[in-house]
């Protein structure tokens, strides 16, 4: 439906249009978005558990953790409230260097990302597996700001941005595809940007 | 996590039914959802503007209304200059218009909740839109729920809503409104002329009977930043605290 007197939109640029996803526009800052306040987390303080169901696989703790092989990673990433931001620059573990560490092979196809403050989002291990997904330490080579999820945030960035969990404690295999916090109430189980997938009901 | 809301909100057609101007930056939008829907107080709808060549924009609105209210849904929007969505509402949307909107949306910025108590509200410039949604939603009931709103704005004439914010005040039901001005003098004895602070959120718990249960936050992503870490800074624990972020 064509609104009545809407012609000066801000379009996008013709060369990014092929990067833009569907309902998304280009933002150049990075706003910030969660259900709470800033979790201040620090270092010392800090962990990581990798679980199967309630049972630990494997613990690391932050100097542990910053031993294991880092990986560069640049990619556009795609928030829910419609911005698309290109080429943030991510260094961090993938998700295959933290299961090889802890020597196990994904006993499920699902997982639930856990963070400090209680926040939780589930992601397939095939969108976590085969270098699509990282836990970040560093945004354009600086620690992420606890604004962002510093110490540590999931990344994602094939998903919606709200299935990159800030504040990450942890990652734990789960039996059926369970729904996180946002998926609870009303946003995506799955969350693809290209095919638009908000929303609940969206298909 | 008791809220998992079943949302079935596809796209409709709602038309606006009435235009009022709130203050010179925000004016109200009354929408007919072709589709009427039930919702809760906090909730937004997503609005959709397309243009001829086929190219949309979409963004958020808060609903202002109670959920009580039957009919039309309130939207107020503020006017930022540079803007793509809101000068069209401000400078073209007209009564009679049809614009397609999404809703209700957003199943965590809610009240009430099950095991909410006193209540904090603190809003900064349009943020306070949710909140005078639960607000409304208070007065409709007759809940007699503690609240403190603390609203935050740059001048006394920016203060939306004032007129019904000031009469709930005087009804001394357990409401009380904390005003605060940050660029303008404070014109009431209970007012404030600074930005939100810890010193502030102190004050805000003396006006409750008792420790809040819930408190929501919302406005602009700078301004819920400091209000929130205000509130912790006051004692508030951080798990009760529930932020709404407007972006830029
Ligand atoms: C859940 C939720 C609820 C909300 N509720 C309300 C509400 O009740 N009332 C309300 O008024 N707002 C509300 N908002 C904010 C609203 O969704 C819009 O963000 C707001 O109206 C601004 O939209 P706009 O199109 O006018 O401005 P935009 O075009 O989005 O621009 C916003 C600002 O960013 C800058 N900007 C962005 N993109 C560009 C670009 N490409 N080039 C240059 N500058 C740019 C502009 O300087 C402008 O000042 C809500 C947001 C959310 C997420």
């Amino acid at each position: 439906m064509v609104t009545r007197g809407f012609s000066s939109g801000r379009r996008p640029p013709a060369d990014g249009d092929a990067r833009i996803p569907p309902g998304q526009y280009l933002e150049q800052g990075f706003p910030v978005l969660s259900a709470g306040p800033t979790p201040r987390v620090r270092t010392e303080d800090w962990s990581f558990t990798l679980k199967h169901g309630p049972r630990p696989i494997k613990k690391w703790n932050w100097t542990e953790f910053n031993a294991l092989p880092m990986t560069k990673m640049t990619r556009d990433i795609h928030c829910v409230t419609a911005w698309t931001k290109f080429d943030t620059p991510w260094q961090g573990v993938l998700v295959d260097d933290i299961l090889a560490d802890a020597g196990v092979e994904p006993p499920t196809g699902f997982t639930l990302a856990h963070a400090f403050d209680g926040y939780t989002t589930n992601v397939p291990v095939a969108d976590l597996t085969a270098g699509k997904a990282m836990v970040a330490l560093l945004y354009e080579g600086k620690p992420i700001t606890p604004d962002h999820g510093g110490p540590a945030r999931l990344l994602v960035p094939h998903l919606y941005f709200w299935k990159s969990a800030k504040w990450l404690n942890g990652l734990q295999f789960t039996t059926r595809d369970e729904p996180g916090f946002w998926e609870l109430r009303g946003y995506h189980i799955y969350g693809d940007p290209w095919r638009e997938q908000r929303y609940t009901d969206d298909p | 996590m008791s809220d998992a809301a079943a949302v079935q909100s596809p796209w409709q057609t709602a038309g606006i039914v009435r235009i009022e101007k709130r203050t010179p930056r925000v004016t109200s939008f009354f929408f007919q959802p072709s589709r009427p829907f039930a919702y809760r107080a906090g909730q937004h709808v997503d609005v959709r503007l397309t243009a001829p060549d086929g190219y949309q924009a979409r963004r958020s609105y808060s609903i202002a209304s109670a959920p009580e209210t039957s009919g039309a849904i309130e939207l107020a929007i503020e006017k930022l200059d540079d803007g793509e969505v809101s000068p069209f509402f401000h400078e073209v949307a007209a009564v009679g218009d049809e614009i397609e909107l999404r809703g209700p949306l957003g199943g965590h910025f809610v009240w009430p909740e099950d095991e909410s108590g006193p209540l904090v509200l603190v809003g900064g410039g349009s943020g306070v839109v949710p909140l005078m949604s639960m607000l409304r939603h208070r007065a409709a009931r007759n809940s007699a729920v503690p609240v403190v709103l603390v609203f935050s704005v740059r001048v006394w004439d920016e203060v939306i809503f004032r007129h019904e914010l000031i009469a709930l005040d005087e009804r001394q039901d357990g409401f009380d409104l904390m005003l605060t001005l940050t660029r303008e003098a404070a014109r009431r004895p209970a007012d404030y002329a600074r930005r939100v602070d810890v010193a502030m959120m102190v004050q805000a718990m003396t006006r409750l009977p008792e420790p809040p249960g819930i408190a929501f936050v919302c406005g602009s992503n700078a301004f819920v930043s400091a209000a929130a870490q205000a509130l912790i800074d006051a004692g508030v624990a951080a798990e009760i605290i529930r932020t709404e972020r407007y972006g830029v």
